[in-house]
């Protein structure tokens, strides 16, 4: 006989404010089953767990139904406090009488009413509540980060000095991403590079890193602990065994011309290439659409002529081009996931008012990164694309592809203010004599010593802040005029340029919708992650065991990217404390007498949890695999023969519920 | 024959006669058939919008309602001003609300069917760009000319749905199908002054003075606009502005009906181009066009 006691939450005046919560406590007394009901301001406090486990004693209850908050937010708290009286945990169910009930009604009389209803349904579910037991699997500890950007490298190398094994996967050539092709830094100015290739190198040369550099995740099945990843590794056309990294090829290659990925454009580099003298690893790629040699072998099978060419084959020290090298997909194991996928910048040529991206002396703020940057393609030197002269006069466009509804980016890319400052004093400082002027919507620094450094930019370096968006920019005699309004003087501005940057805002990663469909989480309108809790688990994604870090949930800075990442990392070491895993047994059964063998389960199980079973007799029937299947309750009901059930939601159980609604 | 509702506005009755002459002209030689609204009244620029936006909204609806008793589906309108609100109103009757309202203003039903179009868009789809080539009589060949576009026909792109706000160009397909150059420059969206020259001589003359020069600069002969408020300032101010800033631009500015008919072969004296206060005759004549 179940033997029900019943503990309604005041959760301060969130509840009772709206509900009677003594007076619900009362009415529940009348309930089948219910030998024990009362009303607590806070039940999740230690007190009000100690009333719950002393009435489980004094009044042998043998359930409990807790009247409280969501049980996204306390179930784990009353779960531990009845097992801690001896109970079964899962003989203790919640009903939500906040959010479903005092948050969303004003009229108290029939917020109590309802709240007494919502009750009645739980208690009839709990007396037909069975107890169940969570099962431990093992799990795999192993870490896969996507993405090589700052970022990734942090959470990298903090997990495997931690003692456990990392393959880091990117995409690209080479590790490093935005961070690399950066000049210095603000707010401190320290040179980018100095602090950045330090940490390259330590995670190429890590004993418990394996990198994989120019190749990406195809697929993701399992589930935490326990996943299993393909990995395609894009065929480089040198062998990196053998190689050594002399140069020799990317010094001799004769296709030169091919716009540099790395320079944005600014600069171009060979066919056979690594996209900066510091990359990592220091072996070349060859890039399959612009080799002569290799595009000669495709016209081949085509049965075109076409030169080929095979400089860099002849001239390799150590023979290790190899034209017959192809993708291949490598599977592996992981038992958890950090997804660093990091940003592109907005394209600008949507803007038809700034030159639809054809000026030619309208530039990024990557770009101008990577003209002042001592190894990037002008040796460090600001000069004007169009024509290689010195610009004289700069002027900013802030908020470009940012804040704007127009171009459909409303939010705010939170690190172009403080860009753009940095570069108007890094342009005076190769230059004094420039003149340096900064259209601005509002000025976003907030960060330590962020104010007091676009401070410096206005008073010190005497940049000019215009408050106003741009409105218009056109090429007149060899320069641009750009047009504005000054919002603060209320008055039409026009300056003269030699040259335009725009600070274009921060977008979701190409590609990024695609990785976050293939890993199976959840991300916003834009491409970027989404938090399992904004708040309080910004570093988790909806499915466990695969945490984020850096741009891949939203602009951000240097510092908050690593900050998340070492968050990441510390998750990730957490999980790999463990040797079990410890599995929700609120997962579905299958009734084999009543199995017809469809599979029609199986074909709408998100996580592959159906298996086929051959029973004695030769029938084929379902099987669930326990520690895949997530609880869904899919399968259920697809079943036609009703022969699949979920553990703690069983058919019996709900339509108690119902039924005790429809008779009150 | 496709037949049109035709707005003609109090410009074209008024200030910009020769705009209405020879918008009708071409329009009867490409084969569309032109019916001006019975009984229409101001569409409400610049003003209307300034005190009220019922009213804004109400005069422009009162001129859609007479299309539909007329039978016709689509009005065209030449003036880029009256074409703005018509445009704007067109679309804010897709709201149940707003066409309630407006009936009850207006004491009639309303019920927003009627399309409305710049009549440089009518006269720019392939089709008539087509007929025109065909039916060219003396192409302009050689004639540079800077097309403009003027600040409202594009404006606010979402209503207006001009082919391109920024950098527009049905204006431009036309002059080339006419055999005229079209020079790049770009100032073909920029504001002339619109309807401040009696408020503030001052800004109309800046704002013109800087569209003729960089007009001139970029090698163009002429200006061609589609908007009776753009011509009037940038042909009528120029003896002002060379008074006041030293520029003499002596720029012809046409209505793009203008040169159309001419290529169709009408006389320069039938589409009144003589009525221009910046001489545009003399430039005519010089290339046999006139
Ligand atoms: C012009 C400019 C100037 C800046 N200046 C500063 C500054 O001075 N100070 C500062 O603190 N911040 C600055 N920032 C911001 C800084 O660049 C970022 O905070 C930082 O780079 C974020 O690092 P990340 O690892 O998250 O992303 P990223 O650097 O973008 O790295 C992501 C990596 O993931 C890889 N990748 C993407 N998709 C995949 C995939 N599907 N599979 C495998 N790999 C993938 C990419 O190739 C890349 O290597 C600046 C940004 C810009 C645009
Ligand atoms: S950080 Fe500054 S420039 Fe960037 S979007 Fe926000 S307000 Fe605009
Ligand atoms: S409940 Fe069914 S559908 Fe959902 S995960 Fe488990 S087995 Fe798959």
């Amino acid at each position: 006989m179940p033997r029900i006691g019943v503990f309604v939450c005041h959760c301060g005046s969130n509840i009772a404010a709206t509900v009677d919560c003594a007076g619900v406590a009362e009415a529940t007394r009348g309930f089948p089953g219910v030998v024990h009901a009362a009303d607590f301001k806070y039940l999740c406090a230690e007190t009000g767990q100690n009333l719950i486990r002393d009435a489980i004693a004094e009044h042998r209850l043998n359930r409990v139904v807790v009247a409280s908050c969501s049980p996204r937010m306390h179930e784990p708290t009353f779960r531990k406090a009845v097992a801690q009286a001896g109970l079964n945990p899962y003989l203790m169910e919640m009903a939500n009488i906040r959010e479903h009930c005092s948050w969303v009604h004003a009229d108290r009389q029939v917020a109590t009413a309802k709240a007494t209803e919502i009750i009645r349904m739980v208690v009839a579910k709990v007396a037909r509540n069975e107890p169940l037991t969570a099962k431990q699997v093992g799990l795999t500890k192993r870490l896969l980060v996507i993405g090589g950007g700052i970022a990734g490298i942090q959470a990298a190398l903090d997990v495997a000095n931690a003692g456990y094994q990392v393959t880091l996967v990117e995409r690209t050539p080479t590790i490093g991403g935005k961070m690399a092709m950066l000049d210095k830094t603000f707010p401190t100015l320290d040179c980018s590079a100095c602090i950045l290739t330090p940490r390259m190198v330590e995670l190429s040369q890590h004993p418990n890193i394996e990198l994989r550099t120019y190749a990406e995740v195809l697929s993701v099945k399992g589930f935490v602990g326990n996943f299993e990843v393909e990995i395609l590794q894009k065929a480089r056309k040198v062998n990196h065994l053998t190689c050594t990294g002399c140069g020799t090829c990317w010094q001799k290659c004769p296709e030169k011309n091919v716009p540099s990925e790395f320079d944005v454009g600014m600069g171009r580099r060979t066919a056979s290439y690594i996209p900066f003298p510091q990359a990592v690893p220091n072996k070349p790629v060859s890039d399959t659409a612009n080799c002569r040699s290799v595009r000669h072998l495709a016209a081949k099978e085509r049965g075109e002529k076409l030169m080929e060419c095979r400089v860099c084959e002849k001239l390799c020290p150590t023979k290790s081009i190899d034209w017959e090298q192809k993708d291949e997909i490598i599977v592996d194991r992981f038992g958890a996931i950090i997804v660093a996928n990091g940003y592109d910048t907005f394209d600008h040529s949507v803007y038809g008012e700034y030159g639809y991206g054809k000026y030619p002396d309208v530039i990024t703020g990557l770009q101008l990164e990577r003209l002042m940057n001592a190894s990037g393609p002008t040796k460090g030197e600001v000069v004007r694309p169009s024509d290689g002269k010195h610009p004289h006069s700069v002027v900013f466009l802030a908020c470009v592809g940012s804040r704007d509804d127009k171009v459909g980016r409303p939010y705010c890319s939170k690190i172009c203010c403080m860009y753009t400052a940095k570069h108007a004093l890094m342009l005076k400082e190769h230059d004094p004599n420039i003149q340096t002027y900064v259209f601005y919507l509002d000025i976003r620094a907030a960060g330590r010593g962020y104010e007091e450094f676009v401070r410096r930019v206005q008073e010190e370096y005497g940049s000019t802040y215009i408050r106003g968006r741009v409105s218009w920019i056109y090429p007149q005699d060899g320069k641009l005029i750009i047009k504005g309004e000054d919002t603060l003087l209320g008055r039409p501005v026009e300056v003269e340029a030699d040259l335009v940057v725009l600070a274009t805002g921060i977008t979701a990663a190409s590609g990024a919708v695609d990785l976050m469909q293939t890993i199976g989480i959840s991300y916003d309108t834009y491409g970027f992650i989404n938090e399992m809790h904004p708040k309080l688990r910004p570093v988790e994604t909806n499915t466990d065991g695969v945490y984020l870090a850096g741009c891949a949930s939203g602009p951000k800075d240097i510092p908050d990217s690593v900050s998340q990442a070492s968050a990441a990392a510390v998750k990730v070491c957490g999980l790999f404390s463990q040797d079990y895993l410890t599995t929700d047994p609120m997962t579905s059964v299958v009734d084999q007498m009543k199995c017809v063998g469809c599979f029609l389960c199986e074909e709408v199980c998100p996580f592959r949890a159906v298996e086929r079973e051959t029973l004695r007799g030769g029938k084929v029937v379902a099987r669930i695999n326990e520690s895949v299947c997530k609880g869904c309750g899919l399968c259920v009901a697809a079943c036609r023969g009703e022969a699949l059930n979920l553990k703690g939601f069983t058919d019996q159980q709900l339509l108690a519920q119902v039924t005790a609604l429809l008779r009150a | 024959m496709s037949t049109y509702a035709y707005y003609p506005g109090c410009s074209l009755h008024g200030t910009a006669k020769e705009y209405d002459r020879s918008a009708r002209l071409v329009c009867q030689a490409l084969g569309l058939e032109l019916r001006e609204v019975e009984d229409w009244n101001c569409c409400g620029a610049s003003s209307a919008h300034m005190v009220s936006h019922w009213l804004a909204l109400s005069l422009p609806a009162r001129n859609l309602q007479p299309v539909e008793k007329m039978g016709l589906e689509t009005m065209t309108v030449p003036c880029a001003a009256c074409y703005a609100r018509l445009k704007d109103v067109s679309c804010e009757l897709k709201d149940p609300e707003v066409r309630a309202k407006i009936g009850r203003v207006l004491g009639d039903q309303v019920t927003g069917r009627v399309t409305v179009e710049p009549l440089i868009g009518t006269l720019t789809t392939q089709e008539i760009l087509d007929k025109a080539a065909s039916l060219i009589v003396k192409p302009l060949t050689g004639l540079k000319v800077a097309t403009y576009y003027g600040c409202l026909l594009t404006r606010p792109p979402k209503v207006a749905q001009f082919d391109d706000p920024e950098n527009p160009q049905s204006m431009d397909r036309l002059l080339r199908t006419l055999g005229s150059e079209v020079v790049e420059w770009y100032f073909k969206t920029e504001c002339c002054g619109a309807s401040l020259p009696v408020a503030r001589t001052d800004i109309v003359l800046d704002l013109s003075r800087k569209l003729l020069a960089a007009a001139k600069k970029a090698g163009a002969e002429a200006i061609v606009t589609a908007c009776p408020m753009c011509h009037s300032n940038l042909d009528s101010r120029q003896g002002e502005i060379r008074g006041r800033y030293g520029d003499d631009f002596k720029m012809p500015i046409f209505f793009f009906t203008e040169l159309l008919g001419l290529a169709l072969g009408y006389p320069a004296r039938e589409l009144l181009i003589a009525n221009h206060l910046t001489d545009a005759l003399s430039l005519l004549q010089g290339r046999g066009l006139a």
